[in-house]
Order: C-alpha cells, then sequence, then structure tokens
C-alpha cells in the first residue's frame, strides 16, 4: 500500500490568513494531520488543494464560516431567541463541540450529529423551522460551530450507552453492499492511497466535513459524502440524518480520534 | 453459496420449479460450474469477440476495468492502481481462470475488492434500478475473456 508523503508541517510555510472575523486564527503548524497510523485526507491532497485549505481568504467555504456566525447571532422562531441568547456569542462550548459530536442523547435513546443538535434547539428553543439538510443555512451553521473547534483533536466517546451505535457503524462500515459489493473498508482501508482512475482514496476521515469538495464547488456534509459513496457502489443511498448514517459517522470519527478538525477543508 | 448449490439452483430453475425467492433473478443468470479455480466453459457456449471486450473494459458503465487496473489501452488517460496490471494477464491465467475471476473474485476465497461482475445472489443494499442485474452480461463476461487472453 503506497503512502504519500506525509505533510504534516508542510502547511508550515504558508501564512494562514485570518478570516475576516469569525474564524480562529490557527497556524498551521498546531494542526494535527497524522495521529498513530491514522492520516487526514488532507495528507493525500495534492499540494495546491493543500495551499487552498491551508489560506483561509482563499479557502472557498470561508465566507460560510462567517454566515454561520451571523446565524448563530440571529433571532429566528417563535420564542425570539438566537443560539447566541442562550450561549452567548463567543461560546466556550464550541470550543471542542466537533471533536465530541456525534453523542448518545438520553431522551432519543441515540445517537446524535450536530445536525440534529441544531434542529432539535431550533424547534424546542426557539420554536423554529428546522433547517434543511445541505440548505446553505444548515451548511453555514455547522461550518462555523466545527471551525471552532479547528486544531483540537477527534475525541468521540465510544463507551458506555455509544457501544451498540459504535458496533452498528463499524459494522456497516465492514459490509460490502451494492451492486458492485464493495465495503467502506475495501476502498479506505485496503486502498487508501491507491488511485481508483483519477481518484486517490483516502482513509475516509471525517475530521474536515463539512469539506469544500473542488468537484462539488461548494462544501457538504458527512452524509452527502456516505451517500456518494453510496452511489458510487450502486447501492441505496440513506436518508441525511438516518440512524446508520449517524452511527456510521461515530465509527468514522473513532477512525479519526487524534486528529485535527480541521473543518471547512477543503478536498478534490 | 457452494458450487453444487448454485448449480442445483440453476438447474432447478431450468426445470422450472422456483424453490428459492431469488428464483426469478436467479433465472437470468447461466449456468456455470467451478472446478480447480476456474469456469472452463463459456457463458455463451460461445467465443467472445475480442474487439468488443476491450471497449466493455473501457465503458464506465460496464466493465470499468480501467478504474483498478492498468492496461495496454494508451488512449485512456488515468488508470486506477488498485489492482494489478493487465498487460500479460492472458499469459499468467487460463481462460477459465479468468472467467471465474470476472464473474465471482470472492469464490477464489481471498477478501477482494474486485465487484463481482456476473452474480446475483448474497448482495446488500443494492439500488433498485440495478436489482436483478448483473453488472454485464453473460456476452460481455466472454468479450472480456476473449480480450484478456490476447493480452500476452
Ligand atoms: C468504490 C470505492 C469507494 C467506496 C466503496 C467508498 N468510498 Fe468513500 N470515497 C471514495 C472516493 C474515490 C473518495 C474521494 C477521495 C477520498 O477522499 O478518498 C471518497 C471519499 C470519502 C470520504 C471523504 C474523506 C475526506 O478526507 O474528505 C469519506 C468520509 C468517505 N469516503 C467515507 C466512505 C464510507 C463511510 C463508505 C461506505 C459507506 C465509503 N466511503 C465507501 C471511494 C469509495
Ligand atoms: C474496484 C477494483 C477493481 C475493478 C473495477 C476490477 N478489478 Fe480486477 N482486480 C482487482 C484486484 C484488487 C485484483 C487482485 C486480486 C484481488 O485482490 O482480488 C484484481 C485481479 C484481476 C485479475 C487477475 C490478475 C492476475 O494477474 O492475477 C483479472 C484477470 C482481473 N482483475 C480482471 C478484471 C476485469 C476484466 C475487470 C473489469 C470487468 C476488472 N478486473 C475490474 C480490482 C478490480
Amino acid at each position: 500500500m503506497k503512502k504519500q508523503f506525509q505533510g504534516i508541517l508542510m502547511g508550515a510555510a504558508v501564512a494562514v490568513g485570518l478570516s475576516s472575523f469569525a474564524g480562529i486564527a490557527i497556524s498551521a503548524e498546531k494542526m494535527v494531520y497524522k495521529s498513530g497510523d491514522r492520516n487526514s485526507g488532507y495528507t493525500y491532497a495534492t499540494k495546491e488543494t493543500q495551499a487552498i485549505q491551508d489560506d483561509d481568504l482563499g479557502n472557498p467555504a470561508y465566507i460560510y464560516v462567517d454566515d454561520g456566525a451571523a446565524l448563530w447571532s440571529k433571532v429566528d422562531g417563535k420564542a425570539g431567541k438566537s443560539c447566541a441568547t442562550c450561549h452567548g456569542v463567543e461560546s466556550a462550548m464550541l470550543s471542542d463541540l466537533a471533536t465530541r459530536y456525534p453523542v448518545y442523547n438520553a431522551k432519543l435513546g441515540k445517537m446524535q450529529n450536530i445536525e440534529q443538535k441544531i434542529n432539535q434547539e431550533r424547534e424546542e428553543k426557539m420554536g423554529a423551522k428546522p433547517y434543511k439538510w445541505e440548505s446553505g443555512q444548515m451548511l453555514a451553521l455547522t461550518i462555523y460551530m466545527r471551525n471552532q473547534s479547528r486544531g483540537k483533536p477527534m475525541n468521540v466517546s465510544i463507551d458506555g450507552p455509544a457501544v451498540p451505535f459504535f458496533e452498528a457503524g463499524k459494522k456497516y462500515f465492514d459490509q460490502r453492499r451494492g451492486q458492485l459489493d464493495m465495503s467502506c473498508k475495501n476502498c479506505h482501508e485496503y486502498y487508501a492511497g491507491n488511485r481508483i482512475r483519477a481518484n486517490m482514496l483516502t482513509e475516509a476521515q471525517s475530521n474536515g466535513f463539512p469539506t469544500y469538495r473542488l468537484k462539488w464547488q461548494k462544501p457538504g456534509s458527512l452524509h452527502r459524502r456516505f451517500r456518494g459513496c453510496n452511489s458510487t457502489v450502486r447501492a441505496q443511498p440513506l436518508a441525511y440524518g438516518s440512524d446508520e448514517y449517524v452511527n456510521l459517522e461515530l465509527y468514522v470519527a473513532w477512525r479519526g480520534r487524534g486528529l485535527s478538525v480541521e473543518a471547512p477543508s477543503v478536498r478534490n | 453459496m457452494g458450487v453444487r448449490i448454485l448449480a442445483v439452483l440453476a438447474l432447478g430453475v431450468v426445470l422450472g420449479f422456483a424453490f428459492n425467492t431469488n428464483a426469478t433473478a436467479a433465472e437470468k443468470l447461466v449456468n456455470y460450474m467451478v472446478k480447480d479455480g476456474a469456469i472452463a466453459k463459456s457463458l455463451t457456449g460461445k467465443p467472445g469477440d475480442a474487439a468488443k471486450g476491450r471497449k466493455v473494459a473501457i465503458d464506465r458503465k460496464k466493465g470499468n476495468c480501467l478504474a483498478c487496473h492498468k492496461m495496454p489501452i494508451p488512449e485512456q488517460s488515468f488508470h486506477g492502481e488498485v489492482g494489478p496490471d493487465l498487460a500479460g494477464v492472458g499469459g499468467r491465467l487460463s481462460a477459465g481462470q479468468i472467467r471465474l475471476r470476472i464473474v465471482d473474485p470472492e469464490r477464489l476465497g481471498a477478501d477482494s475488492i474486485m465487484p463481482p461482475f456476473y452474480k446475483l445472489a448474497g448482495l446488500h443494499g443494492v439500488l433498485k434500478k440495478f436489482k436483478g442485474k448483473t453488472i454485464i452480461s453473460a456476452s460481455d463476461v466472454e468479450d472480456l475473456v476473449a480480450y484478456m487472453m490476447t493480452l500476452k
């Protein structure tokens, strides 16, 4: 299995720009792109793509950080509240949120990811309509929230009540599916670092999501990526936010433990 | 599923008694026998057409073999590197071995990433529009085998 040069310090020489107001400036040196045997998709990306990610001013997803910050403070719904009303404009809770989610939600009796948490808060606390998955608003707010944890190590809990959901996620990852009969593991563990036609296969790490894909010309959620990979092997994609995908999200996040949150990352 | 069970199933369908929910799907599959890591007989009873096989290998909606294999097809860019280079494969393997490898590589025992191009049983969550369909037809398989045998 071929491994590319591990670009841990590759971005170090690139001055990282400050985003206009919402982003936290993180110097590239602090980013951990390799933890144990786990490598971020960043390490497999071309130098050109890495450079786009390293420069917040050049990263086309960065306008979403600003838009998301505005949404965080925007009053919406019957209760006349915004996220900031309860959590403050600069919320300490956000500093590691992306490292911890998805989390077990006792009330629901299952795992909940950030998109679902946002909609739960909107409906229950704000009396506002839920955002649609992949809508500009949902992407902006999730990008803003995850970006606040940038540079922190992925660290989901897979103990206690999370155990059966973690197991289900692993099972989904390992299960062959679709007419092409391939598992996530087939492509992303056995052949990471090899090309499928023009695409370099990576380890399917989720630390950069929502990610700006040059091919999409737009940022996309992790569940959009799951749906894309399902379709590639001619398998039935599941619904955004389906239990199976949230469990898969948990497993994938655990696989990337220790890698820095990169949101919004840039990928080919 | 063992060789015999599969053969018996297909035979049952030929004889017209449906004793398996997959029977309608299985009806479409040509019966074949696996012996010593090979399917010796042509699935169509005829030899394939190598020129057509080359096209099937390129076609992204059919074989798309180039996704994973380097092949002596210089006019196509971006050959994949997941599988072995297929230049010379006709010298390394017999037609029967290549046929089984294309039909159902998992039967070779390995935890192979290569898709089973002519198989219906044991698949999970297949997209509706591909349900009950093999990736390629029996004659596509034969055309590919004929093409592979020219790669010496
Ligand atoms: C046929 C091969 C194939 C299969 C099977 C497959 N993927 Fe992918 N996947 C790709 C390709 C190609 C890409 C784009 C390059 C890359 O990042 O690996 C990708 C990208 C990803 C990424 C983005 C990684 C990043 O750093 O941006 C994730 C996450 C992912 N896949 C998860 C999955 C999961 C989960 C499954 C199973 C449900 C799966 N994939 C099945 C081919 C595949
Ligand atoms: C998703 C990847 C993938 C695709 C698509 C694919 N293969 Fe393969 N192929 C492999 C791998 C990997 C191997 C090595 C053995 C293994 O791991 O199964 C292989 C092995 C082979 C071999 C044996 C080569 C040798 O020297 O032993 C032949 C023949 C072959 N493939 C033909 C084809 C043909 C014909 C197609 C298209 C109809 C095709 N493959 C499509 C991945 C693929």
